[in-house]
């Protein structure tokens, strides 16, 4: 037998395989970290992991959710102690291999070495990733077990036990008619509300940009700061601020704008269809300074020759717009207008902030202008409809990782083309 | 039309444009300062010039509110989390700009994926995980949340930055002896400051505006930040105190904008950079 296949099978039980290739310390530092590894977790594992196959079985001793927020914690100590565990075999198997080969093996100062030079980069990402998989791995993952679970208002810890309902929450989605018809509904507006709001707070930020910089204009430095307070403001005041201005009844839009002119007051809050236009506007108030302050800087990265040239050769103010201006802008600011579409997707706070997803409609449970996102909110916070709620989590995570790795592939080939 | 005409009524259009955008802009504005001075209490009585200016309002928020202490808690969260951000972030990217290691590659396109899922999709286990190791109604909470959300966004602008950075440095300073860190601090360190700055006010700037994370891990009142408190003082009385909100408002829009107005081109260099390099 090889030394290398006889390490790797000592290695079994951590430590031994370093032993029988005489890294004593190395060795010795495996086992220890074992022994450690057992005597701190053995029990919270057991449990743990009864715990996510169970759910509980006996009420009120059990609580289903706490033992499920266990179990995911005991799945990833279990995933980092398998790390471990490989990396303990692995590295018996390589130094059998120097032996087999006759190979020196390093000595204990330069194992120290070794393990500085290449463990510094996990010293390096560690801490971060640490934090990282408890406040939003971690949270991820337990919401999708969710999604398979029967966690609801009427079935909840600590007075029911929670149980596993596989895909049932999924089929309820699309089956029963009140969820579908809703999930249809909402997703549909979730799919206008941000080609609408994002192209027309794009397409404003653009227009302006280019009218403000014509050569002839004056006051250019005051009239951009000017445009740029929306951006400057916090958003969630100035949506607040907007949902006084729509009210109803005593708000300014009604009161002192539209009431001058004859008009008569619009039901802004409590029709759908008018809240859809006011969220549409207040989104490119908000959203359109960031497009243009942007816009501004590639139009004066835009070589004046260009516009010399297209003049000479007789192209008129609107060529020059459509041939030279409008190309280079959108051609260099793509990724990020990608990114533009990407936010308001999940533009929670607008759509909260300003009218709590409403006004409510009939025959669904989302409001008039709830997006996935605030429905989501809705349902966990208001109707506790937890597991059905991680189920539309997971569904709305899906469509987002894919258009995430469609992005990717997109700006891959954006800097394969060397343009930017 | 002569040529002159033509440019005359372009420029006349395109001052109108851009006046009708600033009344637009700013009316909202100028209406909330308006309401904040405004002597009744209500929505119907808010207008855009105050017939009788009053001060009274300010005084309300100051006496018989937490304002200051709403204030005091979110420059408190952000300032720590802009630290503890900048911390995590730069030594992250660091590893993933200059190191080869396992899982680098599957721990960049996990960040890709992370920073397109909005944290708050899982509101309710981050509530139950804070609940469980007794965090709940603590800013450590908050803090750590707003941390952990903002590490896989920003790491990508810090590490396309690093990128830019020149290899060679790193390996001239090895040759002359020095380690791992003495590069990332007295070489690397210093030349992304640029993109340190812009990560710093990211990570001030996002927690400040954040309202979900804070509305459901804080409960109590004097716990509360800015955003949570405002939106409660306009909803929960029917906008019965809608002037006092506003003055609410008119002293967080003040610094912050001016704050923002000054820095914005670090703003925008920042977004920018995330995004064509991304």
């Amino acid at each position: 037998m090889t030394h290398r296949k006889t390490a790797a099978l000592l290695s079994i039980i951590p430590g031994m395989g370093q032993f029988y290739n005489k890294q004593f310390v190395k060795g010795f530092a495996f086992l220890f970290l074992a022994i450690c590894y057992f005597i701190a977790f053995l029990d919270f594992l057991n449990i743990g992991l009864w715990g996510i196959v169970t759910l509980g079985t006996e009420v009120p001793r059990d609580h289903s959710i706490f033992l499920l927020v266990n179990g995911v914690i005991s799945i990833l100590v279990v995933g980092i102690g398998l790390g471990f565990y490989y990396f303990n075999i692995y590295d018996a198997f390589q130094n059998g291999k120097k032996r087999d080969n006759g190979v020196k093996l390093n000595t204990l100062k330069e194992q120290y070495h070794n393990v500085v030079d290449k463990g510094f980069p996990y010293l390096m990402v560690g801490p971060g990733f640490l934090l990282l998989i408890f406040v939003v791995i971690f949270p991820i993952i337990f919401m999708l077990l969710l999604a398979f679970t029967n966690y609801n208002l009427y079935n909840s810890p600590p007075a029911k036990l929670v149980d596993w309902v596989g895909f049932k929450n999924f089929i309820e989605i699309f089956s029963l008619d009140i969820w579908r018809e809703t999930f249809i509904s909402v997703f549909a507006w979730t799919i206008i509300w941000t080609f609408t709001a994002t192209t027309l707070q794009v397409s404003v930020g653009i227009f302006l940009a280019v009218v403000l910089n014509q050569k002839e204009i004056k006051f250019k430095g005051i009239i951009r700061t000017l445009l740029i307070l929306p951006w400057a403001v916090p958003a969630f005041v100035s949506i607040l601020i907007f949902s006084g201005l729509f009210n109803d009844t005593f708000g300014a839009i009604n009161q002192s704008i539209l009431a001058p002119l004859g008009i008569d007051s619009i039901p802004w809050m409590t029709d759908p269809f008018y809240t859809k236009v006011a969220l549409i506007f207040i989104q490119s108030w908000l959203g359109f300074p960031f497009i243009m302050a942007m816009t501004t800087g590639v139009l004066q990265s835009i070589p004046g020759e260009l516009y010399e040239a297209a003049t000479v050769d007789g192209a008129s103010n609107w060529d020059k717009f459509r041939k030279i201006t409008l190309p280079m802008v959108l051609f260099t600011t793509a990724p990020i207008l990608i990114t533009q579409y990407t936010f308001n997707f999940n533009n929670f706070n607008v759509i909260y902030l300003f009218n709590n997803g409403g006004p409510a409609v009939a025959d669904q449970n989302a409001g008039g202008t709830d997006i996935l996102i605030s429905w989501i909110y809705n349902l966990t916070m208001t109707s506790a409809q937890y597991s059905k709620a991680a189920a539309v989590t997971v569904l709305l995570s899906l469509i987002i990782v894919s258009l995430a790795l469609w992005q990717f592939r997109k700006t891959k080939s954006f800097k394969d083309e060397g343009m930017i | 039309m002569s040529i002159k005409t033509a440019r005359r009524i372009r420029l006349t259009l395109s001052y109108l444009v851009l006046l009708s955008a600033i009344a637009i802009v700013v009316y909202p504005i100028l209406w909330v300062i308006g309401s904040s001075f405004n002597p009744g209490n209500t929505l119907s009585s808010s207008t855009i010039i105050p017939k009788n200016a009053t001060l009274a309002h300010y005084k309300e928020l100051f006496a018989e509110t937490d304002y200051l202490i709403w204030y005091w808690n979110t420059l408190k969260i952000c300032f720590i989390t802009m630290v503890l951000s900048v911390i995590f972030i730069g030594l992250t990217a660091y590893a993933f700009s200059r190191y080869k290691f396992i899982g680098r590659k599957n721990g960049l396109l996990l960040f890709l994926i992370l920073q397109m899922i909005p944290q708050f999709v899982a509101i309710l286990a981050i509530y139950i995980l804070a609940y469980q190791v007794g965090l709940l109604d603590t800013h450590f909470a908050l803090i750590l949340v707003y941390v952990g959300g903002l590490i896989p966004m920003n790491t990508y602008l810090a590490k396309n930055y690093y990128d830019t950075i020149p290899k060679e440095l790193d390996e001239s300073a090895r040759i002359d002896g020095a380690g791992h860190f003495r590069i990332f601090w007295q070489i690397i360190l210093p030349l992304s400051k640029p993109i340190l700055a812009v990560i710093a006010l990211f990570s001030f700037i996002s927690p400040f505006a954040d309202f979900i994370l804070a509305s459901i891990l804080i409960s109590s009142d004097e716990k509360m930040t800015l955003a949570v408190g405002l939106f409660n003082m306009i909803k929960n009385e029917f906008g019965n105190s809608f002037t006092l909100f506003a003055a609410g408002s008119v002293l967080v829009a003040i610094p912050i904008g001016l704050l923002f107005l000054s820095l914005q081109r670090y703003f925008i260099s920042g977004l920018t950079a995330g995004g064509t390099k991304g």
